[in-house]
């Protein structure tokens, strides 16, 4: 009897120490800094203004993609890496935020809208299409970036050219997405095949299990990237400009962001930032010109 | 061992039952033995699918690959469960003492309320916390558990309750106590402790439901194990398999097997025969076991 | 709410997809179970064995994990599996077999011991005494348990939306992000299952209130 007490109380002090151990993850190794422009640029911000609180604060919390090879991608280190990410870094650094000092948070598609209305993060550079059905409920400066839905075969798969050969086919999607929603909607003999994320559907293609993926050309791309054969075909059949979200009242902050972007866009640090991931297997494009829509 | 189908056999029964046994185990391990080989011919036991756990590609370190698995993925499994177990127990509790309440149209909405969340899917609850309700994943998550479980708990409770001699109420009556006093001091007690091999059995089921995140977003164990996966290629599913279906039935054959101590120990305490372990739904995670497995 | 009625014809073809999900898995996991439960209660040790860790293991294996193996795992070793459906059925049938052979199993050691004595002292073998005596007796008071492990198994389908089935869950998904996360579409999705889960546990209920009174 006593034993097996003294194994419950072992046991009860496991799991509160397993419990314990999660409470304080995060980036506990320093990612390498690769000289972004943490040098003191405190630059002056209007009283009470977004950027004046994060400059303030010294640090802000960034919603990002941990799962999209190119874009935003987290190792078992914790430290994302991606266009996404530099971007975010150069933002970060315009606020005299240094990149150690930015909390990644992982921000999944269903759930950005929400992150952003809580105020769980600061802002959101997550392969984030704008649209104005997200702006009813979110800010968007950008676009960043301009993509858009393709097709992802087996490179000796000569039968699909583009979206109007998936006719009768398998095409992998995630569900709920986006992407399988314009399927859905435009392609209505295209056999629609679901999973919860777009590297569960990679393995089915390669056995033949599908024909086809389809979402966003760059996330393919970076797909198509890590394997030889695989292959992005066609040109995209959609617009996905990618802007970074905020809260949707906060004009000043999101004006500011799109001051940075068009900086960016001038100096080459946007392209810097694109050769140095994205850059690494597809072609650098001309930076697109950002939106400073009215509501 | 189940003695309602044969006697103790005698020498030549028990010959041939060896025999038999010995005959079985060897085509099942031939069985195996062949399914190994077919896989190690498919390269899956070679060091290049397996190195992700000692010496992982990517400039990664096997301590921060394990970080990840353990402490991240169990970690965040444990926290689903940790923050909603207790919330399911309270809520549990309440509503199980709202049915006891003796105006049968005031215990409707309880009933209602039991009726309705034990006959939907886990999963389907989470969904409604993070895409109706605009929960992030792991409020969605917890949601989830905590409705459905709260249902089960009741339920579990009730009967606890619903089992106790009548003797021990009219007692209790006997002595002056109020409703409210008799419950709190006399019932209650018994039939949590009658129930605790059900409830502690039900957290398995919590636990194994929590690997529903998986499918909304949730960080949780299994998610590690895939992003593992894709971070360093499919090769390597195999290896990150093996550690998180370890993991899991590490930590939920050890539940079980408490679930199985304690009712032994309640049975001892009380002198009655141990209470089964009671099966009063199964969940998406599956049914609690239904009572201390005969050993073979 | 008029987004449940306007999409009824997409629910309706969830719900049939859901129906058959639980048919075939149910078909499946009963034929498994029933040899999984005979093996459990087998003379022979090394098969009860077998039996025994089946049981264990998938009872505390969670589902999710379950498919999983099937749709990512498998492929590895060579094992293609037609995606979606027919591999949700035989994960749906595999994991619920366990249970299915747990109420099979309570059930027989259920059956009062002189019967099985009865029948034995008559010379009836092993094999006879399970199928002429003890089983039909068992069947009696499985029934309510395995009514309560398809009403699982009819919740359990809903794992099968994450791995490339549309069922109920998988519909509601599409129509929640097609409706800007209208809290009604899961509202319909709820009320599908429901029409399958309270009057099967009513029945349920029913025949186990029987069984007690026929003891």
């Amino acid at each position: 009897m006593t034993t097996s007490r003294r194994l419950a109380v072992a046991l009860i002090a496991a799991t509160a120490l397993a419990l314990s151990g999660c409470g304080g993850d995060g980036e506990d190794t320093p990612p390498a800094t690769d000289g972004g422009d943490d040098g003191g640029e405190t630059a002056e911000f209007p009283e009470g203004s977004t950027m004046a609180r994060l400059a303030e604060a010294g640090t802000i919390t960034v919603g990002t993609k941990f799962d999209q090879p190119l874009f935003g991608l987290v190792g078992p280190d914790g430290v994302p890496e991606g266009f996404d990410v530099e971007i975010a870094k150069l933002i970060a650094g315009e606020l005299g935020i240094d990149e150690d000092d930015i909390e990644w948070v992982e921000t999944p598609s269903q759930n950005r809208e929400t992150a952003i209305e809580n105020g769980d993060v600061d802002i959101v550079v997550a392969t984030y299409t704008i649209n104005d059905e997200r702006k009813q409920r979110v800010g968007f400066a950008g676009p960043y970036y301009l993509a858009g839905q393709s097709i992802l075969t087996l490179a000796s798969n000569t039968d699909i050219q583009g979206p109007d050969d998936l006719s009768g086919k398998r095409v992998c999607t995630v569900s709920g997405s986006t992407p399988e929603g314009n399927l859905l909607a435009n392609f209505p003999d295209v056999d629609v095949v679901p999973f919860g994320t777009y590297s569960e559907c990679l393995e089915p293609l390669r056995n033949g299990q599908v024909d086809a993926v389809s979402t966003d050309n760059v996330i393919l791309a970076g797909f198509a990237a890590e394997s030889d054969d695989l292959e992005v075909r066609g040109d995209p059949f959609t617009e996905e400009p990618y802007g970074i979200g905020v809260a949707k009242d906060d004009v000043e902050f999101r004006m500011w962001i799109n001051d940075v972007l068009e900086e960016i866009f001038a100096d080459g640090r946007w392209t810097a930032a694109w050769e140095a991931t994205a850059g690494t297997v597809l072609p650098t494009p001309e930076p697109p010109s950002v939106d400073r829509y009215e509501d | 061992m189940t003695t309602v189908l044969y006697d103790a056999p005698g020498p030549v029964t028990r010959r041939r039952e060896r025999i038999g046994s010995v005959v079985g185990a060897l085509v099942i391990l031939v069985a195996l033995f062949f399914a190994l080989r077919y896989a190690a011919g498919r390269g899956v036991f070679q060091a290049d699918h397996w190195d992700v756990l000692y010496d992982p590609p990517k400039n990664q370190t096997a301590a921060s690959v394990w970080r990840s698995i353990v402490v991240r993925g169990l970690g965040a499994t444990l926290r689903a469960a940790a923050v909603a177990a207790p919330l399911a127990l309270v809520l549990g509790l309440l509503l199980a003492l709202w049915r006891t309440t003796r105006w049968t149209w005031l215990r409707l909405p309880a009933v209602a309320v039991v009726e309705l969340f034990r006959g939907l899917p886990v999963l389907l609850m989470m969904l409604f916390g993070t895409l109706a309700l605009d929960m992030d994943p792991f409020s969605g998550v917890v949601f989830g558990l905590v409705v459905y479980n709260m249902a089960i708990f009741a339920e579990i409770l009730r009967a606890g309750l619903a089992a106790l001699p009548r003797g021990q109420t009219e007692a209790a009556y006997a002595i002056g106590l109020t409703r409210w006093q008799a419950l709190r001091t006399v019932q209650l007690p018994q039939a949590v402790r009658t129930m605790l091999p059900s409830l502690v059995a039900q957290l398995v089921v919590l636990l194994k439901d929590s690997s529903l995140g998986f499918i909304v977003s949730y960080p949780e164990l299994l998610k590690s194990i895939q992003n593992n996966g894709q971070y360093f290629g499919n090769r390597y599913f195999v290896a990150l398999f093996v550690v998180g279906a370890g993991t899991y039935l590490a930590v939920n054959l050890t539940l079980s097997w408490f679930a199985r101590w304690l009712s032994r120990r309640t049975g001892a305490r009380t002198g009655r025969p141990a209470a089964p372990v009671l099966a009063v739904e199964a969940g998406a995670g599956g049914a609690p076991p239904t009572g201390p497995l005969t050993a073979p | 709410m008029g987004v449940i009625f306007d999409n009824a014809s997409t629910y309706v073809d969830g719900f049939v997809v859901t129906l058959r999900l639980t048919a075939y898995a149910g078909a499946l996991a009963l034929v498994l179970g029933v040899i999984v439960a005979g093996l459990r209660v087998a003379p022979l040790r090394s098969l009860r064995l077998f039996a025994a860790a089946w049981v264990e293991v998938l009872r505390n294996t969670p589902l999710t994990l379950v498919f999983f193996f099937m749709v990512l795992v498998a492929p590895q070793f060579g094992i293609l599996l037609p995606l979606g459906f027919w591999t949700a059925v035989l994960c749906l049938g595999l994991y619920t077999s366990a249970f299915v052979a747990e109420a099979v199993r309570s059930g027989i050691n259920g059956v009062g011991v002189g019967q099985a004595e009865a029948a034995r002292s008559i010379g009836l073998t092993f094999g006879q005494t399970l199928r002429e005596v003890v089983l039909p007796q068992a069947v009696r008071s499985t029934i309510p348990p395995l009514i309560n492990v398809l009403i699982a198994l009819t919740k359990n389908t809903s794992v099968a939306a994450g791995f490339a089935t549309v069922e109920l869950i998988g519909v509601g998904r599409r129509l929640s992000t097609a409706n800007a996360g209208d809290p009604w579409v899961l509202v319909g999705v709820a009320a599908f299952y429901l029409v399958i889960t309270i009057p099967a546990g009513l029945l349920a209920s029913a025949l186990e209130r029987r069984v007690a009174f026929a003891r």
